[in-house]
């Protein structure tokens, strides 16, 4: 091609480009970045936004008109008595805690010793069969979960335990354990998957049998996501609305045997608020309880926050 | 020291031999990684396992403790003897077999757990529960680390997590961990590979002062290092047992054109 007179070589007629200078793709980079960073900074405007409402709702009684000692201590909830309305939630309170802790005292050790089932004893095949059964598990609609409360639980345990009613905290704990126990598999299953296969491979050419690889190796890694898993769990018990609705009875009461009615703090919303008029002290005191579950939640997570970290600055030492 | 002392297994010609193979097949699925591979590694040294990449040596040596079966799908047929024991006879127990032939792998893999739970672990899962007290514990945890002289280094370090100490020391950790279980036979699957030069050297160090108590045998892609510390030397290539003898031997006039061939590096 070239001769003796010194041409200067066209890049592009050779296909070679270099430009030093921003392409048209550096915009479009810049532009995705912009609507990722929007995505991320959504989630904290969500949640104070919702924080925002809620509490705006509320602020007039909360803080001129409710006797917050008497909100939170007493457990008269007589919210739409003409003559004189009180309004005390420990009943609820004492009845989301109760249904809740029966709830996980059921959901733990099951959801775990499922975890560990799928992510270490069980073959390939039957773990995709149990993974599929899982997450279906995890779809049914929470209504669904209340109306086999109603109508499975109710009359099984009236018919087996001698109950004048089986609408109570057994049959609620049960059936929120149920609504559980698929979050607490999946992300404890991630957690064990996590670990890696060199602490296995270590262990086993040690000597260990398989369920001393797990409790010995396994567990003490994955502590503080199946910890996760758990609270996942309970956040997720506390929360549920529609199927405690239905199958706790939904009496204000403080229970003395798994065997009592109970109302919780996210059913009573659900199920007055429609009836509350817009603005009235009913009404506020609603949103005061959406204020006190935010509260609950709130600390349920700080909580593991400050136990996950104290466990792994305590390994790191 | 060596538990097993009394019941070492005489060889041919008066020679004790650790570990014997005969007529050892291995098979990945369909894929043959070991052919017949008969060997007799001898008690009390350091024996090397040299050849290229993908030769067979890990696989061969992951057999010893049949730690290989973990990944299924694996078929083998021959004899591996320890200690004059067939090692794939039906009665023979894994988790006994790993006890007396333990393994240090080639990235430092201590468990995720402090260090003094890393060394004890070993003795706990042989042994029932609570049966040892706290000031045996302690001794044998202060007893390993000093084997590997890691006790100035850690021993105010015991109850962080071993998985935070610099590569060398974890590395000298998973060879103490396995020292309370009195093993007969010590693999090293290139343990070196993943530390500098200077770790490499204190390793090797560690190595030569455990031979005598312990026999090891090490899987290295580094010939000079093959060179240093062992005294006999196995060779092989695509799964075959090509020549061994003294390192010396084996090294200054190899008989095998092939072994020659990789010594000098015309392959590898």
């Amino acid at each position: 091609m070239e001769t003796g007179t010194k041409k200067p070589i066209d890049p592009k007629q050779q296909g070679r480009i270099y430009e030093l200078t921003h392409s048209p793709g550096q915009f479009a980079e810049s532009v995705i970045e912009w609507i990722i960073r929007i995505c991320g900074i959504s989630a904290i405007v969500f949640v104070f936004g919702i924080f925002f409402f809620v509490f705006r709702e509320g602020a007039a009684f909360l803080f001129g008109g409710l006797d917050l000692v008497q909100f939170l201590t007493s457990t008269e909830w007589y919210p739409s008595s003409v003559s004189n309305q009180r309004y005390g939630v420990l009943a609820l309170i004492v009845g989301t805690i109760s249904v809740t802790i029966l709830a996980m005292v059921i959901a733990v050790p099951f959801g775990l010793g499922a975890a560990i089932f799928v992510s270490e004893f069980c073959g390939p095949k039957l773990k995709e069969v149990f993974k599929v059964v899982i997450e279906l598990l995890a779809a049914i609609p929470s209504v669904v979960w209340g109306f086999i409360g109603l109508q499975v639980m109710n009359p099984l345990i009236i018919k087996y335990l001698d109950a004048p009613i089986g609408l109570s905290v057994l049959n609620g704990g049960c059936i929120l354990a149920l609504m559980s126990v698929p979050i607490i598999v999946s992300i404890g299953e991630d957690a064990l998957k996590a670990v890696p296969d060199s602490y296995r491979e270590a262990a086993e050419a040690l000597g260990a049998s398989h369920w001393q690889v797990v409790y010995r190796v396994l567990l003490p890694a994955a502590k503080n996501g199946l910890l996760a898993a758990v609270l996942l769990g309970t956040g997720r018990a506390i929360g549920e609305t529609m199927a405690v609705l239905m199958a706790t009875g939904h009496s204000v009461n403080i229970p003395t045997s798994l065997l009592d009615s109970v109302r919780t703090l996210t059913a009573t919303i659900a199920a007055e608020l429609g009836e509350a008029p817009v603005g009235s002290d009913h009404y506020q005191v609603l949103f005061i309880i959406g204020i006190l579950l935010f509260t609950i939640t709130f600390i349920v997570n700080l909580t593991a926050d400050l136990v996950i970290k104290g466990i792994s600055t305590e390994n790191d030492l | 020291m060596n538990a097993g002392a009394e019941a070492k297994y005489e060889g041919n010609g008066g020679r004790i031999y650790s570990i014997e193979t005969n007529r050892l097949n291995f098979w990945y699925g369909d894929f043959q990684a070991l052919i017949d591979i008969s060997i007799s590694i001898p008690d009390g040294l350091i024996t090397g396992l040299i050849g290229p990449s993908g030769c067979g040596k890990s696989t061969l040596l992951r057999c010893f403790n049949r730690v290989n079966e973990r990944y299924g799908n694996v078929t083998t047929t021959g004899e591996i003897k320890i200690m004059g024991k067939n090692i794939y006879d039906s009665d023979v127990s894994l988790p006994e077999l790993r006890k007396a032939v333990g393994m240090v792998f080639q990235r430092p893999n201590p468990l995720p757990i402090s260090v003094y739970e890393n060394i004890i672990f070993g003795a706990r899962i042989h042994s029932q529960f609570g049966a040892f007290s706290k000031s045996e514990t302690d001794g044998i945890v202060e007893q390993a680390l000093k084997e590997v002289s890691l006790w100035e280094d850690l021993k105010d370090k015991l109850k962080s997590k071993a998985t935070t100490l610099q590569l060398e020391q974890q590395q000298k950790l998973c060879i103490a961990r396995l020292l309370p279980l009195k093993p007969q036979v010590i693999l090293m699957d290139e343990p070196c590979s993943a530390l500098d030069t200077k770790a490499t050297h204190a390793i090797e160090e560690l190595m030569s002062t455990l031979a005598s108590r312990y026999t090891i045998l090490i899987v290295t892609h580094n010939m000079a290092q093959a060179r240093r510390i062992s005294k006999e030397c196995f060779f092989m290539l695509l799964g075959e047992m090509v020549e061994h003898g003294r390192t010396e031997d084996l090294f200054l006039s190899p008989q095998d054109p092939r072994t020659a061939d990789y010594i000098e590096g015309r392959y590898g």
